[in-house]
């Protein structure tokens, strides 16, 4: 085990643990933003350079500062580390200019993005960047792609977080899925007209922070923020899938099926294509009961409500959910449509 | 002229084969280290011989061998960084093209010290020729045992294998380097893992520049304690230079480092001067991504002394008024020779080979080259001065590698020391993009 002190709060976490996730642990306002790293994803991280934080003593060993800001999701913890985030006046700064640079070849039109309201993007400049911008330059833009009939891919928007890049190569055989070019006029390749088409595709869009990689069969439907996220789950006959998925309902319609995040925005179970594209009815799916959105996402706003379910289903709940609800006080027994 | 170690014989005919370099005492550094020393003694000698590292960065190369890990029955490697591509660096092609079984000697000398049985050359792409060169050399190593199963009956064996490159200036970076060796996208790797512990096929590996292995063989020839008497201070030996730019004489030099600066450029042993008779405007001392300096700085330190050709000296006063000894990329530009224009074509090289893979770099770079090349074209501000600044400041130690410092400095040096010249350029744009116009001191500003 390791002790280290971020931000003045001791944390003790198992050797190897990177800075990002002893951070985690603490949770809260103290975590780093992080628009590459991944956890499910092995070899993600290190890129975007958001969660750089600086390090002021590296060990008990050797409480030498390091000389460079480092990327806390790749680092690991020393025992006695001292981590600075958003007590280091450096790190802000430079976490201001990271938003810059991210923005300066993205399109700032997010009102017309079908991301809005879930972009990690969107929060991330929201939160840590300036409300102008100093590029006067022109913008790269890139043509939509049609990769498989799912999914669309829009580079214009793209951060090369490498996601999807690490989704395609570890979730499905055979890599049809990489970086071409490079510096700025790098994009994610299909390899020429080799479409990604096997089951677990359709996760490259989950894994997307940004309105790069969209579902067909949602974009521009409805606004993710008039729509009500629900847990519901299905025997999937899929081997490695297991069901377990978030509904998103606008009215009694079913507009769309992502797999379920946990508060960083990272899936914890990989969901097929079938359960994604084409279980759109109710009827499809056993509901377990509102998904627990933060309060502060705008998707909060639609204030859904605790459908009317029988008490035999509330017994059945799982365990994370009842307490979702209960700390969660604005949810109270009503209509599914509230 | 001080004493050539590494390009002693490189004027001899036929140097480049086996039979003639081995007539003037080739390969007798393998024969000694193979037959009367072991591998820790051989690490020895380089850390007693204080030689530096020779692709830029300066780090102590025996130092550096002996964070090799040595874990039991899993195979090390050496591998050696001939991914030449920094612009105004072009010594290491000189010495692989003239003497490529110096090279090779350094390779079995190194690759015996730190256990490796394979080792690898990788060579930047674009040297075509080269690569045919040291692989033939290579087949004549092999036909005379000094590669391959049992060399020279001491029990040591080991292949030597010349990978060529696919023309990325990334390549040069180590971790890249080995990706693009396992055959992968040349992408540099998160540290750590540093390759002494996880580098090609997750094996400890060490990356040497060509020179740094090329010195290897003088020092086992001459013992590393009378290596470590040439030069001065820490900056020990000789080191080759590639001078370049508005010289009368440029090329590679190979100089045991302490030559003052004032000496090499004017010298007519040397560089001989200045071309066309013409005054030294600037000079940019180590391959395009240390600092450029004006005359003033490269001949003099702030605090008056002779500038010379070690390490320290050259990095006397930091970023504030120094420089780095780099790769050796001596490029010198006289009085005719716009900043501006100079600037954005380096920041476009940059731009050009930023890897795409971390923000601040991708974005970055490319950048600072649309803002420089405003400047340069009399569309800039006096804001965008300080906008290329800032820009550099926020890429520099943001990256995962070093290209984005080597993309960063010129940028802010050659803003710290020749801002009248960028003002110059926006206060006066149509005098500045007429054809060969240059700002001529402060009094066209006035």
């Amino acid at each position: 085990m390791a002790k280290i002190t971020f931000d003045g709060i001791e944390v003790e976490v198992p050797d190897g643990t990177t800075i990002l996730n002893a951070a985690r642990k603490i949770g809260g306002g103290v975590v780093p933003p992080a628009m590459c790293y991944y956890t499910p994803l092995k070899g993600s991280g290190g890129k975007c350079r958001a969660c750089l934080v600086r390090v002021a003593a590296g060990s008990a060993k050797d409480p030498r500062p390091m000389p460079k800001l480092v990327a806390s999701c790749i680092t690991p913890v020393q025992d006695g580390m001292v981590v600075e985030n958003t007590t280091s006046q450096q790190v802000l700064d430079v976490r201001k200019g990271i938003v810059e640079m991210l923005l300066i070849n993205h399109p700032l039109d997010c009102p017309v993005c079908d991301q809005a309201g879930e972009c990690d993007l969107q929060n991330f400049a929201f939160e840590h960047g300036v409300s102008t911008t100093r590029y006067e330059e022109e913008r790269r833009t890139f043509e939509k792609i049609d990769i498989g009939p799912y999914v669309q891919l829009h580079m214009t928007r793209c951060i090369l977080c490498y996601r999807c890049v690490y989704t395609a190569d570890q979730l499905t055989d055979g890599r049809v899925h990489g970086v071409l070019g490079r510096g700025d006029a790098s994009e994610i390749g299909t390899y020429i007209d080799k479409v990604i088409d096997n089951d677990f595709s359709g996760n490259v869009i989950d894994v997307c922070p940004v309105g790069a990689l969209t579902d067909k069969t949602f974009r521009f439907k409805q606004r993710v923020w008039f729509t009500k996220p629900m847990n519901a789950h299905r025997e999937c006959s899929h081997e490695k899938c297991n069901g377990h998925v978030t509904l998103w309902y606008k009215g009694k319609d079913v507009m769309r099926v992502t797999a379920r995040k946990d508060e960083y925005g990272e899936v914890k179970e990989w969901i097929c294509n079938e359960c994604r594209f084409d279980k759109k009815e109710t009827a499809d799916w056993v509901l377990e009961g509102p998904a627990h959105v933060d309060r502060s996402s705008v998707i909060s706003q639609g204030h859904y409500e605790l459908p009317v379910v029988n008490p035999q289903i509330i017994a059945d709940l799982p365990e994370s959910t009842i307490r979702d609800l209960q700390q969660n006080p604005p949810l109270k027994l009503g209509g599914l449509n509230g | 002229m001080g004493r050539k170690l590494l390009t002693e014989h490189v004027n001899v005919e036929g140097i480049e084969t086996f039979e003639v370099y081995r007539k003037h005492g080739g390969y007798r550094a393998v024969e000694k280290a193979l037959k009367t020393m072991t591998p820790d003694e051989v690490v020895d000698e380089v850390k007693k011989s204080g030689l530096r590292g020779r692709g830029g960065a300066g780090f102590p190369t025996g130092l550096k061998w002996s964070f090799l890990a040595k874990p039991e029955g899993v195979p090390r490697y050496l591998v050696c960084n001939a991914d030449e591509s920094e612009p105004g660096t072009f010594k290491d092609r000189y010495l692989m093209s003239k003497l490529p079984h110096l090279l090779i000697e350094g390779m079995i000398a190194g690759s015996y010290a730190l256990g490796a049985r394979t080792s690898y050359i990788y060579i930047r792409g674009e040297l075509l020729y080269v690569l045919r060169i040291l692989e033939k050399a290579i087949a004549e190593a092999y036909a005379a045992g000094f590669l391959g199963e049992n060399i020279l009956g001491s029990g040591y064996s080991l292949d030597l294998h010349v990978h060529p490159g696919a023309g990325a200036y990334i390549c040069g970076e180590e971790t890249a380097l080995l990706e693009s060796l396992e055959g992968k996208r040349g992408n540099p790797r998160n540290k750590p893992p540093f390759p002494a512990v996880q580098g090609l096929y997750a094996r400890p590996t060490v990356v040497n520049n060509v020179e740094s292995i090329a010195s290897v063989v003088p020092i086992l020839n001459e013992g590393g304690d009378e290596y470590a008497k040439l030069g001065v201070g820490k900056s020990t030996g000789t080191k080759l230079f590639s001078a370049c730019g508005h010289l009368n004489k440029p090329g590679i030099y190979e100089l045991e480092l302490g030559v003052p600066v004032e000496e090499f450029i004017y010298s007519d042993e040397y560089c001989g001067g200045i071309w066309k008779g013409r005054e030294l405007k600037a000079v940019v001392a180590g391959g395009s991504s240390v600092p450029i300096l004006p005359k003033e700085l490269i001949l003099k330190t702030a605090a008056g002394e002779n500038r010379l050709m070690t390490y320290e000296s050259l990095s006397d006063g930091g970023f504030v008024t120094g420089t780095m000894l780099g790769s050796g990329g001596f490029i010198a530009m006289d009085e005719t020779t716009c900043i501006v224009k100079n600037t954005w074509n380096f920041s476009r090289f940059y731009h050009h080979e930023s890897c795409g893979q971390c923000s601040p770099c991708r974005e970055g770079t490319g950048w600072l080259e649309k803002v420089l090349h405003r400047l340069e074209h009399g569309h800039g501000s006096m804001h965008d001065i300080d906008l290329v600044v800032s820009v550099a400041k926020q890429i520099e130690g943001n990256t995962i590698c070093p290209l984005g410092e080597a993309a960063a400095w010129p940028v802010a040096a050659a803003v710290r020391h020749f801002r009248d010249e960028f003002e110059w350029h926006v206060k006066h744009p149509r005098e500045a993009t007429q054809p060969g116009a240059v700002y001529q001191g402060a009094g066209v500003l006035a």
